[in-house]
């Protein structure tokens, strides 16, 4: 799609302002009822297309990525936008810089059309702990789109913009493109900056790319990838076009197919018979599938549910109503409060249920006397699952399970029980465990009263080795055309 | 089971003000998932190591040099402060 559009640029047959007015009016049009965005840039985007309609006009090469409209979940630092992370307390934040991601895609002249829904701080999957709106599935509108980068997958997925920026701490990208039946790429820990990005896990937090094809992932990725100085945990990559490398040949791949993934019993049958047609397709493709074995997948979940929330009690503790977002402090009839209850109020008030209920969890875990039982544990499993997933890549290239035990549930349908909720993330959590790359492509529907419902095929890749991710990927979409 | 009062003192060392009511709603909610995440222990971890970093990097450097920021970007930094006094953040008296 972006390669169509930058060609079409090109030759003078479209203009970026002529296509970025497009999706404002589809966004008009559709958005009252999807609700994926949480505020619009309509006047810079503008400039911006218009820009690059100039430098067309000029006879100036341009990027793939210019006068391409995105989106971008709000959880982003954009400069001068508001970015809320879809909490209460940063409502009327506007963000200072630019995140690293946002940095890079401007250098290619992107049009940023503007921000997406999620859950507040991303802590959730179904877009439903926004503090704004519920955002809905376009298959479906009475389901939920996934989440936490729900928004930006729905944006996606109802033609609203061409491709969109989410992060991706537990499954936050993968699931969200699983149910509304698009393409997500979380990448290796470490390949791209998390600089910029309001932080909720910081050892599991990735951004990467939502897209309507795996080319376009890829596309993005390859922008978006790489060191950088205000992160000290990315990494430096070898410089490469992903996208070049997609070629539809995966003769003896081998495909690592974990036989415990299919005996959890929250596995949706629909969803497990799409899964088995895929294998079977990959098997016709030219592909070995070599039947894995990973024991500790099943104590994934709760590692995640020891380190995140850990993770997030220390990240939540700049929320106090000091620097920045909304305090307590501002209203005037509470002028005998002293600092402490600043602190205390505004974070009662702004923070919502399940922000609470993580941080609370976390400060529990880390609390004196449970140190050693909760997180030091959490991690030496985490060392254990890492230590089976490295002896499982030296058999096999990718390992393929669902993305989702389900296709899109309905709205309200799991928000009364917060473990029914995490169970949602089953498959994704692990590669983010490890800090494995890992994609979400659609592999067909499932029917459910009457309605068709998209199923998402998830491959897990080596370290790094997201060009093997992507083309494995890329493969199987080719042969579905 | 994580008692009420455990609840009350796990928020206060949060710095989150919760009512009765909604120490209860936690104590339940929070027993639960640590319910849940007793499943490690059955994990045989006898012999292993903690994580430290996952991807392995280790001791990341870089030249220790401030980059200033513009006067823009200190504006709007400022410009984000709930309270202020001319540049400076206002705070309230910590007794």
């Amino acid at each position: 799609m972006i390669r169509d559009l930058h060609s079409q640029l090109v030759n003078g047959e479209i203009t970026s302002e002529q296509l970025t007015s497009d999706y404002f009016d589809a966004i008009e049009k559709k958005d009252p009822k999807i609700e994926a965005f949480v505020s619009l840039n309509k006047e810079y985007a503008l400039d911006k297309a218009r820009a690059v309609d100039r430098k067309i006009k000029n006879g100036g090469e341009i990027d793939l990525l210019a006068g391409i409209p995105c989106a971008v979940k709000d959880n982003m630092c954009v400069e001068g936008l508001q970015a809320t992370a879809g909490s209460k307390i940063l409502e009327n934040y506007i963000a200072p810089y630019d995140a690293t991601v946002i940095k890079k895609i401007k250098a290619r002249d992107a049009v940023i059309l503007g921000k997406t829904n999620l859950d507040e701080f991303a802590m959730g999957s179904s877009t439903e702990n926004s503090a704004y709106q519920t955002t809905k599935n376009p298959a479906d509108p009475e389901r939920v789109p996934g989440g936490s980068s729900g928004g930006s997958a729905a944006a996606v997925a109802a033609d609203m913009c061409t491709y969109s920026l989410g992060s991706d701490t537990g499954g936050s990208i993968r699931q969200p493109a699983a149910l509304c039946g698009i393409v997500g790429l979380k990448p290796t820990y470490g390949a791209v900056s998390r600089y910029g990005l309001i932080a909720m896990a910081s050892s599991f937090d990735q951004i990467g790319p939502i897209a309507k094809t795996v080319e376009d992932a890829a596309i993005v990725f390859s922008a978006i990838a790489g060191k950088d100085r205000h992160d000290s945990t990315s990494m430096t990559l070898a410089e490469k076009k992903y996208e070049d490398s997609l070629d539809g040949e995966i003769g003896g791949l081998r495909v690592g197919v974990p036989k415990e993934y299919f005996e959890s019993e929250g596995l949706d049958n629909q969803v497990k018979e799409k899964i088995k047609e895929a294998i079977q397709r990959y098997e016709r493709l030219g592909a070995k599938i070599v039947d894995i074995s990973l024991p500790s997948g099943e104590y994934a979940l709760a590692t995640y549910y020891v380190i995140q929330p850990c993770e997030v009690s220390s990240n939540m503790a700049r929320y106090d109503g000091i620097r920045f977002g909304q305090s307590v402090e501002k209203e005037k009839n509470e002028v005998d409060l002293v600092l402490q209850d600043i602190y205390l109020k505004s974070r009662a008030k702004y923070l919502g249920p399940e922000v609470k209920r993580r941080i609370m969890l976390g400060t529990y875990a880390l609390s004196a006397g449970y140190y050693d039982q909760y997180y030091k544990k959490a991690q030496k499993v985490r060392s254990l699952i890492k230590k089976e997933f490295q002896e499982a890549f030296e058999k096999v290239d990718v390992i393929l399970s669902p993305t989702a035990p389900t296709p899109a549930f309905k709205i309200g349908e799991k928000t009364e029980d917060p473990l029914e909720m995490y169970l949602a993330d089953i498959y994704t959590v692990t590669a983010n465990i490890v800090g494995i790359p890992a994609i979400s492509i659609p592999c067909g529907n499932a029917k459910i009263e009457g309605k068709e419902l998209p199923v998402g095929l998830q491959l897990m890749g080596k370290w790094f080795d997201e060009e093997m991710v992507l083309k494995a990927a890329y493969a199987f979409e080719q042969s579905g055309k | 089971m994580l008692s009420k009062s455990e609840v009350q003192k796990i928020a206060e060392l949060a710095r989150i003000e919760i009512t009765d009511k909604e120490a209860e709603k936690y104590s339940k909610e929070l027993s639960d998932i640590l319910g849940f995440v007793d499943k490690l222990n059955e994990a045989d971890i006898d012999r292993v190591e903690p994580i430290g970093h996952i991807t392995g990097a280790r001791n990341t450097m870089r030249e220790d040099k401030i980059v200033e920021a513009s006067d823009e970007t200190k504006s709007a930094i400022i410009g984000n402060f709930p309270e202020k006094k001319d540049r400076f953040d206002k705070v309230k008296a910590v007794f």
